[in-house]
């Protein structure tokens, strides 16, 4: 498990780590490492530069302003799974965060890392497209706000361009329907079909990860539910937000059986997210 | 109270969670090179060229070595398992023309440092020419297959078979209940906590060779090394076992690696070390089991078993691993009898050679098959009769009094008393309970659908004698040694021919000797691992340790209180017959109060101013000692699973297990090694599976893709005991190292299956992975 050679910056600020992304081709942001550190020790990432934030304390954090809650992108699972403000303001986040892996990583890894590596078995995306999140990324010369439905662009594929950082992760608040199910893939812990519900009065919302290459917004799946569709209903909708996906397809879980898993948990976050609420 | 059948505290266990244990990796030598293998990435092809100019350009690269260097040197790695007509085609350390697995070593770049030696295996090119692969172990016979060896016709390694076909045929001819089953036991993956490693270190001067290493049984190691691979005399080379984090079977074979690491330091005159990562570990450590079997068992109308066959295609991989031919024969037909008096049984097994890993031992190594093929027979036995599971067992069991107990497959049981395990997990499972609530939820058709599930397994540890396993081809003997030094001052250090890697016998086998001299256990050191240090020894696995190391100890401790009574005898004048040793000193019989201390004979040893004629000085004693047969612990095992109706996905609700290993040494470590085992093979046959894709390449050689057991999917297990002494040898004892192994994968699977009646599914393989159990219940 040895790397190839990379050349390793350490950012003291923000502007330190943009102004080192502008200035290295084929540089990598490493976070808590939890994503990029595997790949490459196999050798299937060999980055030539590797920029750390680990120790920018200004992209650590969740704050409560106005009616937002913001989640600096360094702010680790553990940190998010046990926020009182998160599991105040906006739980659904702190409740997806603490069913990520285990504590040693929950312990290293980050929001920010999570999302931006965009793998779609990870546990978050489908949580920030259910929750109409909002995603902050800064380039050398601006500041953009991207909705989380379109920060996921492909596998492994997010709208953070070259040269740019991501910052944080807005959130509404919320109330206390919402709900994370998962079916687990049973070597790696990751989601093979992970269901986020938001059912809070405010919002009529279910995400899936794990089942596409990008999350997959079946809003009006909840809506059917919400107003009353019986379970082959509910089904249909589900399977209508799936169609012109191209579902994932492995050893554990053909894409057929992950459609099938879609509506099931599908139909476990929503009750869920209802009998919290 | 002694020693024997208390739970001591392992000794070994500060060092190891606090950090201080030394692993081959933590060893440091002056100068060391790092060796990295360059490995093929095609299961099948012809090397026809292998350039290596741009790896030597790599800064810091001191030697690169390709078959062409190694040449005559290379003697290739050996089977030590003989079959009758046997084929074994030479498996070189290095391959030459031709590779024959993912992860076949075709070069290795020695360098200054580890990430220097990985860079500079990436410049080394080599010119492939893909040839289609095989890897199912069946397929691999079939008319027109790819061929591995071309001097293994038709990927046969041998046609094994034991017992008598003809009158299992007219049993089955005249038997009014039969049923069958074609299945497959998967491939797995050891997953050893620790790599496979070597650091050789070559004196010049001396011609000395030392190698750290990865092993569970180092002499053995030594002389495979010595004999086969790289010739040098077995006087000039030590093999040191330092902390060995587990090895659950990987770490009994000899493979290429550590023989080509020990080559280079040969070579080059500096000490090479060798280190896998974890996906070279997957892709070379030895798998197990990868069966294809067609098992059938026929009974009377009283449900009596009469007769059982079973032919068997078994993968041996791409070469033959050191004891892989005896692992689906010898330790796999001949338990086909299971717990069970059945009079007629004939078994055949095809040895295939596949472009995959080679197979070889892992933790219970044939017996877990047997069971497998056995209790699903067992339970599809008790629906062709109408008995069920628990009655068809109970008619067929070998009954207490009917051992010692003569198999239709070779064996003779030493002692068992099956019933008893049997009823004990009944009642502690609450069987009559569980019945009535499968019954109630079948019924209504809610909550999730409920399974209980039976594996009474029995199995064979401590492989014995040695004239019956050179017999039956072994190249080694197969029992074990131990030296017992008492240092004047009346404590002991014990060299033991077995070599622990986690199993705790530096507690153990000090509670051996304690119990037996009568003095504290902490005053009992354990030396193991290093063949500078101990006698000859045949190592740990098999789940032989205890009974025949274990045995070897307390036999040599025996002549050492033999010795001391003599001197006893002497000192208080008496006769040596009228001497006895309790409680830490020797007396005359029936007058307590003349008598001498442990410590005062001890030191009378090794004063040497007064022993008796023809008595030496000192006090060390060495045994070798040889079992008279196998121990054959046993238990009953009982899961009990609960399938979510929509997902397929199966919990393990409860698991239940009664064991029988004879005496117990320490309850705690007992209980550890059942638990671990447990887990193991729940493992087995929930999650874990090695696959191939048709052009062999290993789809699941990372942990993300290769499902190990994690605690939090596992039950707390109801753990009990029975106890049926083994009654020839002189603990007691049985072995407990692989029995959950042994016994869980078949009654998960029963108990899955028994959940699954209602759809009338009669057999699904392992891993019974959700989608599998959802495609079951929705065909």
């Amino acid at each position: 498990m040895y790397p190839a050679p990379f050349d390793y910056y350490r950012a003291d600020s923000i502007d330190h780590a943009l102004e080192l992304l502008g200035a290295h081709d084929d540089a990598k942001v490493l976070a808590g490492g939890h994503s990029l550190l595997p790949m490459m020790k196999l050798r299937l990432a060999q980055p030539e530069t590797l920029i750390d934030i680990g120790r920018i304390d200004a992209l650590r954090g969740v704050r409560f302003e106005g009616d937002t809650v913001t989640v600096g992108a360094l702010t680790t699972h553990h940190e998010l799974a046990s926020s009182d403000v998160l599991r105040g303001k906006s739980p659904l986040l702190a409740a997806a965060a603490a069913q990520i892996a285990d504590p040693a990583v929950r312990n290293f890894g980050t929001l920010g890392g999570n999302i931006a590596h965009a793998d779609p078995a990870s546990d978050l995306p489908a949580v920030l497209v259910a929750l109409d999140a909002r995603i902050s990324i800064r380039g050398t010369s601006s500041e953009r706000t991207v909705d989380a439905g379109d920060f996921f662009v492909g596998l492994l594929e997010t709208a953070v361009e070259e040269g740019e950082l991501l910052l944080s992760v807005e959130l509404p608040t919320t109330g206390t329907g919402v709900a994370y199910a998962k079916s687990e893939q049973q070597a790696s812990g990751y989601a093979v079909c992970g269901a986020a519900a938001v059912l809070d009065g405010e919002r009529t919302n279910l995400a899936f990860n794990g089942v596409a290459a990008t999350p997959v917004d079946a809003r009006d799946a909840a809506k059917v539910f919400a107003d009353g569709g019986d379970e082959a209903a509910v089904n249909a909708a589900i399977r209508a937000a799936l169609d012109g996906h191209d579902l994932l397809d492995d050893l554990f879980a053909s894409g057929d059986f992950r459609g099938h898993l879609a509506t099931v948990y599908g139909r476990r976050a929503l009750a869920a997210a209802r009998a919290a609420g | 109270m002694g020693a024997l059948g208390q739970s001591v505290r392992r000794v070994e266990d500060h060092a190891l969670i606090t950090g201080r244990g030394l692993y081959t990796d933590d060893l440091v030598r002056p100068g060391v090179l790092h060796a990295v293998v360059v490995r093929s990435p095609f299961a099948h092809a012809t090397i026809a060229s292998i350039d290596l100019d741009a790896a030597r350009d790599v800064p810091g690269v001191v030697a690169i070595y390709t078959a062409d260097d190694l040449c005559d040197a290379d003697k290739g790695v050996p089977t030590a398992w003989l079959l009758p007509e046997l084929k074994t085609p030479a498996h070189p350390l290095l391959a030459r023309d031709r590779v024959r697995y993912v992860g076949d070593g075709v070069a290795v770049v020695v360098a200054t440092d580890r990430y220097i030696a990985r860079d500079a295996a990436e410049q080394v090119f080599v010119d492939y020419e893909p040839l289609d692969a095989v890897v199912d172990p069946k397929g691999a016979t079939a008319e027109g297959a790819p061929q591995v060896h071309d001097d293994a016709p038709g990927n046969l390694a041998f046609d094994w078979q034991l017992g008598d076909e003809d009158k299992v045929r007219s049993a089955f001819a005249s038997a009014t209940h039969r049923a069958e089953i074609t299945l497959r036991n998967n491939r797995l993956i050891p997953h050893a906590i620790e790599p496979r490693a070597a650091l050789a270190e070559f004196d010049p001067s001396t011609e000395e060779l030392t190698i750290w290493m990865t092993t569970q049984n180092p002499h053995v190691h030594r002389l495979l090394m010595t004999l086969a691979s790289i010739g040098l005399p077995e006087h000039k080379v030590r093999i040191v076992a330092p902390e060995v984090g587990g090895g659950f079977g990987s770490k009994i074979h000899h493979y290429p690696d550590e023989a080509i690491a020990a080559w280079c330091s040969m070579k080059l005159g500096k000490p090479v070390k060798w280190v896998a990562t974890r996906s070279e570990t997957n892709q070379t450590d030895a798998h197990g089991r990868d069966h294809v079997s067609h098992a059938e068992i026929a009974l009377d109308a009283d449900g009596k078993i009469v007769g059982l066959r079973c032919t068997t295609w078994a993968g041996m991989g791409s070469y033959l691993s050191t004891f892989a031919p005896a692992v689906p024969t010898y330790l796999y037909g001949t338990l086909l009898s299971g717990q069970y008096d059945i009079p007629a049984i004939h078994v055949r097994t095809y040895g295939t050679f596949t472009h995959t890993t080679p197979v070889d031992a892992y933790r219970g190594a044939g017996r877990p098959e047997a069971t497998f093929v056995v209790e699903r027979l067992l339970d599809l036995a008790g629906k062709v009769t109408g008995l069920g599971p628990v009655e068809v067992r109970r008619r067929n069991f070998v009954p207490p009094d009917a051992f010692p107990y003569a198999t239709q497959v070779a064996l003779e049981y030493d002692s068992g008393n099956y019933e008893g395990a049997l009823q004990k997990a009944l009642e502690i499972a609450g069987h009559d309970e569980l019945r009535a609530e499968q019954a109630r939820r079948r019924e209504n058709g809610e909550g999730k659908l409920l399974g209980i599930g039976f594996s009474c397994f029995i199995e064979a540890c401590g492989l014995a004698p040695s004239q019956v396993a050179g017999a039956l081809g072994a190249q080694a003997g197969l029992w074990e040694s131990a030296k017992v030094r008492v240092h004047p001052s009346g404590t002991v250090t014990v060299f033991s021919g077995s070599s622990g890697h986690g199993q705790g016998h530096k507690t153990t086998f000090a509670q051996v000797v304690a119990d037996r001299l009568g003095i504290d256990v902490g005053q009992v050191d354990v030396i193991q691992g290093d063949t500078e240090k101990v006698p000859f020894g045949m190592g740990t696995y098999g789940s032989r340790s205890a009974a025949v190391g274990g045995s070897a100890l307390a036999t040599a401790v025996d002549k050492v209180i033999a010795k001391g009574r003599r001197i006893a005898a002497h000192m208080l004048e008496a006769n040596e017959d009228d001497i006895v040793f309790e409680d830490g000193s020797f007396h005359v019989e029936g007058v307590p109060a003349k008598s001498k201390a442990w410590g005062d004979v001890v030191l009378a040893a090794y004063l040497a101013h007064d022993l008796p004629d023809a008595v030496e000085p000192g006090l060390e004693e060495t045994a070798f000692y040889d079992p008279a047969n196998f121990t054959y612990p046993f238990g009953t095992h009982i899961a009990v699973v609960e399938i979510d109706r929509d997902t397929g996905e199966v919990e393990v609700a409860r698991y239940i297990s009664v064991d029988d290993v004879g005496n117990v040494i320490n309850p705690m470590i007992v209980e550890g090694q059942v638990h671990g085992g447990i887990a193991q093979g729940i493992g087995q046959a929930l999650w874990e599976q090695a696959v191939y894709d048709d052009q062999g390449q290993l789809l699941t050689s990372t942990m993300l893709d290769y499902a190990l057991p994690r605690a939090h999917r596992l039950p707390s297990f109801e753990t009990d005991r029975t106890v049926t002494p083994c009654p020839h040898n002189p603990l007691g004892v049985k072995g407990v190292g692989e029995a959950g192994t042994i016994a869980s994968p078949a009654a998960v699977t029963n108990a899955v299956l028994d959940a699954l009646e209602p759809f009338g599914i009669d057999h699904l393989d392992m891993p019974l992975t959700p989608e599998k159990v959802w495609r079951a219940m929705n065909r």
